[in-house]
């Protein structure tokens, strides 16, 4: 563990990324752009996530990685098993305990409280990218507040479908100012972006990208007077723990068709499970 | 039809690239209603002029003086930017020769139509889109192709779709760049028709850049004629086509063919 | 209503060398309303050029024209509009049309210009082009697709749809035949009797002994070449 600096990042860069971050604090939702280092993983990794983490970490800190929601799968397993060799902190799955969340394209169904420290892995940071490709454009855009386009995009999406059909990764306004891309999370997790105590980051390494939602910043999901934003979910309720208000992922259990849903929040299924909740399944699985 | 200023009053607009000249001490009146020509060869400053007034280049000096609706007369060039941006879409259009440099190619003809409505704040989806479908209407656009995108229109219909796409936020001034330029004779008729029709209706305010002499006879109530970055010639449409007083403008009215 | 004096008119022609063609000097003659002056003399004798300078697509190069009290000699565009609009009515020889339009719209247009609404407008047109009998079935039809006659009675028609006070009237019954030539020789005398002021070139002498109060003849105002 003494071969590498605390947190693998040098003090500069983590200093050069504090810096980024205290900017995109200071200005909701704007994208800061900052040196996103080489780390060793790929690109699509969490790279931007993980640099963040570094610059934020101090040995005192409890860190959790989730990935889906989940906090077995390879790539949260592998990004916590990086940080306990290079900073030597301590971790925990339990989102109550955690100082520090890593997560890609969830968040957690346990509220956050003060204190604790959100941060995103981001694959493309621009919500305006593929109505405008021109980076100079919407950059503009943005320092305009000039986001009729955007509407644009969810115009077509209901012309097309019938309603908005973009389920993840939908546009938001922070703080009444910049539209945000808020990372590839499903839309039923937009209402927990606004009014959080947590201070939210996000890091995306291959575009040298970094922004934030400081606590209590309202955040508001764009739609249309006749077609208000809902924050859906599949109609069932775990599989697991019963719970109906949890955000599901579909599991294919054999090859004849046979299927269930479960949290795709693996502590918030847990924890209930331990208090004694149980789904139509439950059994079936113990 | 005229108020007490002219909508739009262009003083020594200048424009060099490095040691060539684009345009140089370009200055007119437009009064509200008014339909401008300007012609010229390739060349001549008259794309440059139409760039600097619309905003898409600056001009090394002069003024662009706009009636705006809420302040009164205010040169645009020394507006903050968002406050001009905010005029190009409320109450400027600019129609570009080719469409695809007007419209978004990838988004339905809907959308493109919507597109300037929702970036002033509209944002109830069936009063969209109920409003793009009376635009489609107004420049001969089936209600039924809404949802199309331009990509599978026709030229000319491309081109309306344009014109729609900028008049619906109901502006007073627009730019018009070659309109009918690339466009078979018949279907430059039509839009012709159309656009005549729809400066009356809207007592729109326009200027015309084209180098189509019968285009600029038909649409335009006053003439400006350039060569070489400056204005050789201008006054009412017919008097500098019937009497033209500049070597040039004898010249660009002599090599017309007549049909 | 118009008030020629010492007009002067010259044609440099900087393609040709930088020819000067001096083609009138001293032009000068009045229009009252109720009216209707025949302009004679032979031909380029310089009627066309003094009917388009008083039409406005003539520069005038010296003296002063003045229509119902507005100097037409360095008029600024906006204004000569403006007269053309309300004050100046003109039967050309020549019909210039957006292709396409159909001919009632062609005809109601000055009067949609004035803002009168398209039904009333419309209404009007149709009378006055079924009294220049230009059929019903034509009507929605582009006149570009006429012929020669049947456009230079929609021209009359454009030209005759609001009772302008002042008019300007270029061979009107050119290629007409006798019954639409009575029709239009009609017009003109009603025009008159409302007190229009009216000028003319015709070139029909029966047309100008019915119709004209007076004649001038341009020729004192042409440059000996």
């Amino acid at each position: 563990m003494s071969e590498y600096n605390f947190a693998y990042l040098d003090e500069g860069t983590k200093r050069m990324i504090r810096r980024a971050i205290l900017k995109a604090v200071a200005v909701p939702g704007y994208q800061v752009p900052f040196a996103s280092r080489e780390m060793p993983m790929p690109y699509g990794w969490g790279t931007g996530g993980v640099q963040v983490t570094a610059a934020c970490l101090t040995p005192a800190d409890r860190l959790k990685v989730i990935d889906q929601g989940a906090d077995d799968t390879t790539n949260a397993v592998s990004i916590r098993k990086f940080f306990q060799r290079t900073a030597g902190v301590a971790t925990t799955e339990r989102t109550a305990e955690a100082t520090l969340i890593q997560t890609r394209h969830r968040i957690p169904e346990t509220p956050l409280t003060e204190g604790q420290i959100l941060i995103y892995q981001v694959p493309i940071p621009e919500p305006l990218r593929f109505l405008e490709p021109r980076e100079t454009e919407t950059r503009r855009m943005h320092a305009l507040a000039d986001y009729g386009l955007m509407h644009v995009k969810l115009y077509e999406d209901i012309a097309r479908n019938g309603e908005i059909a973009t389920s993840y990764a939908y546009p938001v306004q922070v703080a009444g100012r910049h539209v945000m891309d808020p990372s590839p999370i499903p839309k039923f997790d937009n209402p927990k972006l606004s009014d959080s105590p947590a201070l939210q980051l996000f890091g995306a390494g291959r575009e040298q990208r970094i922004y934030a939602v400081p606590p209590h910043t309202q955040v508001i999901s764009l739609d249309f007077d006749d077609h208000p934003f809902v924050a859906s979910k599949a109609p069932h309720a775990c599989a697991l723990c019963g719970d109906d208000g949890s955000y599901l992922d579909e599991v294919i259990t054999d090859d004849a068709g046979g299927r269930m849903f479960v949290c795709s929040d693996t502590d918030h299924c847990a924890t209930r499970r331990a208090a004694g909740h149980a789904g139509t399944q439950a059994e079936a699985i113990a | 039809m005229s108020g007490a200023h002219p909508l739009l009053s262009v003083q020594g607009l200048t424009k060099s690239y490095g040691a060539r000249r684009g345009c140089a001490d370009v200055s007119f009146d437009l009064w509200p209603g008014e339909v401008m020509g300007i012609v010229g060869e390739s060349g001549s400053g008259k794309s440059t002029l139409l760039s600097c007034m619309a905003g898409n280049l600056t001009p090394d000096a002069g003024a662009v003086v706009f009636d705006t609706r809420t302040s009164g007369p205010r040169d645009v060039l020394a507006m903050p930017e968002p406050e001009r941006r905010m005029l190009a879409r409320t109450d400027w259009a600019f129609v570009h020769q080719n469409p695809r440099d007007g419209l978004r190619m990838g988004v339905s003809a809907g959308g493109n139509v919507g597109e300037r409505l929702m970036g002033v704040g509209a944002r109830h989806y069936g009063q969209i889109r109920a409003q793009a479908t009376d635009w489609l209407g107004r420049v001969e656009i089936a209600a039924e192709r809404i949802d199309d995108r331009p990509a599978q229109f026709s030229g000319g219909m491309q081109q309306r779709l344009q014109i729609a796409r900028n008049l619906v936020t109901g502006p007073r001034l627009v730019f018009m760049d070659e309109p009918t330029g690339g466009l078979d004779v018949s279907v430059q008729a039509r839009l012709l028709d159309l656009m005549r029709g729809l400066v009356r209706q809207m007592g729109l305010s326009a200027v015309i850049v084209t180098h189509d002499l019968a285009v600029v006879r038909l649409l335009a109530d006053r003439l400006m004629v350039m060569k070489d970055g400056l204005v050789v010639e201008e006054g009412l449409t017919d008097q500098v086509l019937d009497d033209p007083q500049h070597a040039y403008t004898q010249l660009l009215v002599s090599s017309v063919l007549q049909v | 209503m118009i008030t020629v004096r010492d007009v002067a008119k010259r044609f440099t022609l900087h393609n040709q060398g930088g020819a000067v063609l001096e083609v009138m000097d001293g032009a000068a003659l009045e229009v009252g309303a109720g009216e209707c002056v025949g302009l004679v003399g032979a031909s380029g004798a310089g009627k066309s050029t003094l009917m388009r300078m008083i039409w406005g697509n003539y520069r005038i190069d010296a003296g002063s024209i003045r229509v119902a009290g507005v100097e037409l000699a360095g008029a600024a565009p906006r204004d000569v509009i403006a007269l053309r609009r309300g004050t100046l009515g003109h039967v050309s020889q020549f019909l210039r049309v957006v292709p396409r339009v159909p001919t009632l719209e062609v005809v109601a247009e000055p009067l949609r210009v004035l803002g009168m609404d398209a039904t009333e407008a419309e209404t009007r047109a149709g009378a006055i082009l079924s009294r220049l009998n230009i059929p019903e079935r034509l009507w929605p039809l582009s006149p570009t697709t006429f012929s020669g006659g049947e456009q230079q009675r929609v021209n009359i028609a454009r030209g005759f749809v609001h009772p302008w006070p002042v008019l300007l009237l270029d061979e009107p019954t050119a290629s007409l035949d006798a019954g639409n030539r009575a029709v239009v020789l009609s017009l003109i005398e009603e025009a008159r009797n409302r007190g229009a002021a009216i000028l003319g070139i015709f070139h029909d002498e029966g047309a100008r002994t019915q119709v004209c109060t007076r004649l001038v003849d341009v020729s004192g105002f042409a440059v000996a070449a």
